[in-house]
């Protein structure tokens, strides 16, 4: 064996080597990547690369199919479909990433907690998400839009206070496996504070399973953002999302069937890419996991 | 078992008394009163109408009134529809949203568990990908796209099916179930795959195949039984699915039911309305949940005996 071959095998490959490994062998999950990783970019670029101004109307236009000028058509304004598409896209986006980000915090903090302290306080704990699992989330939802207004703001805190149930769940049973390893043992003999042992040791150790419910609970935020916009109960003109443009679509669909459509192939494209990349991960940084 | 369901039954009650609870104190918090029209009303019709509501009262007050009254299966009246009770309006749209929901699980039960099964059959070859695919493209089109595009297609191209209305023209059924059912096919069929794939590989199922029996014996007999159990457990959180489909397959076509009730109560303002059919929509999928739970519990013969053991 030679020296070269020596130090490669004994510089062994660490989890995250080896999730990657495993995810590049997925085209599937590849595809998604490049999907999402196109969206993000473009949603950043923006407002210098879309063709027309947000407001941009041509009133004098009107609705015109896919053209040159206009590659995926204008509405009934004479705005710019691809405009509105790239800014609704943002907005979709965004709603996504925030509140599975307040479903992050929230879930991995109660999880973490209840699983490592353990006893009384992690049976209350986990009774209250119980609880909260059976109460019917998306009439609930509607109700605090209806009485707290239809703020974007809202709708963020709404959605990510209904998904972090799952995320607390699964952090909840890593936790309980992690916290009899022995290097936590370790830690706790070294006098490391409680907090300090959860941020270095427990929660970095919990991450794969975390990253994979948060790329799946990205597609399942931005489709309730879209449900509600299409109800009206969601995003308000003039901000616009994907939602709001297939519920402007949908009632124009007629005469105007590609205002229905594109908007709809950007939608279910992204929510496509997310499940698949998610899919993916967990195939990858979690391969105990089953898939249903 | 009995006790398992009654100790359920027991855990259900609180959670629903938080949903009546919460929701009561919600909409109190909501802004602008339903009284605050458009033009202004003049003060004294204002308290004679905030009167006739109980609206003059403390809120405790209100509150207490309010359970006497829903205990009574009164939810009272509703603020938009002068003359229509809030339980009257909910019982004129419940049959349609019913009807719309059962035919909806009709297609998702019969494709779901056929393509699950048909999938299983032959893992990991084009009988096992193609219905796969489908399905996930299935659970990635939501139900608010896929509407307008059957409508679009069906409706306004080939002109095969009417696109609003329910019970009004012959086949005006048919969108909006296979609308609402279409995800839930897609669901199910995973499921069911799944279920099977876990149960195929059992040992009495090859005790079966090797007494002989026929292949379609053992799949329908010996594995659908264990094969379905992950899809009853999901039968109840997919009812709360449905209503929530319901509120946009009801809007989309048109169709005078709860859910279209709920939406527009939701858009009016009409706060008994909402307070009335968001605590009944609760009950209903709280009911639901539990009763899937128990279902799954029940045709599972390894959970059963833990309850079998001692106490009941």
């Amino acid at each position: 064996m030679s020296a070269q071959a020596l130090v490669n095998a004994e510089k062994g490959t660490s989890l995250w080597a080896d999730a990657w490994v495993r995810l590049k062998k997925n085209k599937l999950a590849l595809f998604g990547l490049g999907v999402v990783l196109f969206l993000i970019v473009i949603a950043l670029l923006t407002p210098w690369i879309a063709p027309y101004g947000y407001e941009e109307q041509n009133l004098e236009l009107g609705a015109t199919p896919p053209s040159a000028a206009h590659w995926l058509g204008t509405d009934l304004f004479g705005r710019d479909l691809l405009t509105r598409l790239m800014y609704g896209g943002r907005v979709s986006l965004a709603v996504g990433l925030i509140a599975t980000s307040v479903a992050l915090l929230i879930g991995v903090a109660w999880g973490t907690i209840a699983g490592y302290v353990g006893g009384r306080t992690d049976a209350i704990m986990m009774r209250i998400v119980d609880a909260l699992y059976a109460l019917p989330f998306i009439i609930f939802i509607i109700l605090l839009m209806v009485v707290f207004g239809r703020s974007l703001l809202l709708l963020f805190l709404a959605i990510g206070a209904v998904e972090w149930l799952t995320m607390a769940r699964i952090v909840r049973g890593q936790v309980l496996t992690i916290r009899n390893q022995e290097y936590v043992e370790a830690a706790r003999a070294m006098g490391l504070s409680t907090p300090r042992i959860l941020l270095r040791h427990v929660v970095p150790n919990s991450l794969g399973p975390i990253i994979v419910y948060a790329t799946l609970t990205v597609p399942q935020v931005m489709l309730l953002e879209a449900f509600l916009s299409f109800l009206g109960l969601g995003i308000q003109p003039p901000q616009s999302s994907w939602g709001l443009l297939i519920s402007y679509g949908a009632e124009v669909m007629e005469d105007y069937p590609w205002l229905l459509i594109f908007p709809g192939l950007a939608l279910s494209i992204t929510l496509f890419a997310l499940n698949f990349l998610g899919d993916g991960l967990r195939d990858a940084l979690d391969p105990k996991a089953s898939k249903d | 078992m009995l006790r398992y369901t009654l100790l359920r039954l027991l855990q259900a009650i609180p959670v629903l008394f938080a949903v009546i609870t919460a929701t009561f104190f919600l909409i109190r918090q909501a802004p602008g009163g339903p009284f605050d029209a458009e033009k202004p009303v003049i003060p004294a019709v204002k308290r004679a109408l905030e009167a006739k509501y109980n609206l003059d009262l403390p809120v405790w007050q209100q509150y207490t009134q309010y359970l006497g009254d829903l205990f009574k299966g009164d939810m009272g009246p509703s603020f938009k529809y002068p003359g229509w009770d809030v339980h009257d309006l909910i019982l004129s749209g419940l049959p349609t949203t019913a009807e719309l929901a059962l035919y909806a699980l009709l297609v998702a039960l019969v494709i779901g568990v056929l393509a699950g099964v048909f999938a299983s059959l032959k893992p990991n070859t084009a009988q096992d990908y193609i219905p796969m695919s489908l399905a996930m493209i299935g659970i990635c089109m939501p139900t608010f796209l896929l509407g307008p595009l059957l409508v679009l297609m069906f409706g306004f191209w080939l002109e095969w099916l009417p696109v609003t209305g329910w019970g009004d023209l012959p086949g005006d059924k048919i969108l909006p179930s296979i609308t609402l059912g279409a995800a839930y096919a897609a669901y199910i069929a995973r499921l069911t795959r799944g279920g099977m794939l876990e149960i195929m590989s059992q040992d009495y199922i090859r005790t079966a195949r090797a007494k002989g029996l026929p292949e379609w014996v053992v799949v329908t007999k010996h594995a659908l039984r264990g094969g379905l159990i992950p899809t009853i457990a999901f039968l109840g959180p997919a009812f709360a699915g449905l209503l929530a489909g319901s509120f946009v397959v009801e809007t989309i076509f048109q169709i005078p039911g709860l859910g279209r009730f709920y939406v527009q109560a939701a858009f009016n303002r009409d706060y008994t309305m909402i307070l009335g059919t968001t605590i009944f929509l609760s009950t209903l999928i709280i009911i639901f949940n539990l009763l899937s739970d128990l279902l799954a519990t029940w045709l599972n013969p390894k959970l059963r005996s833990q309850f079998r053991g001692g106490a009941v």
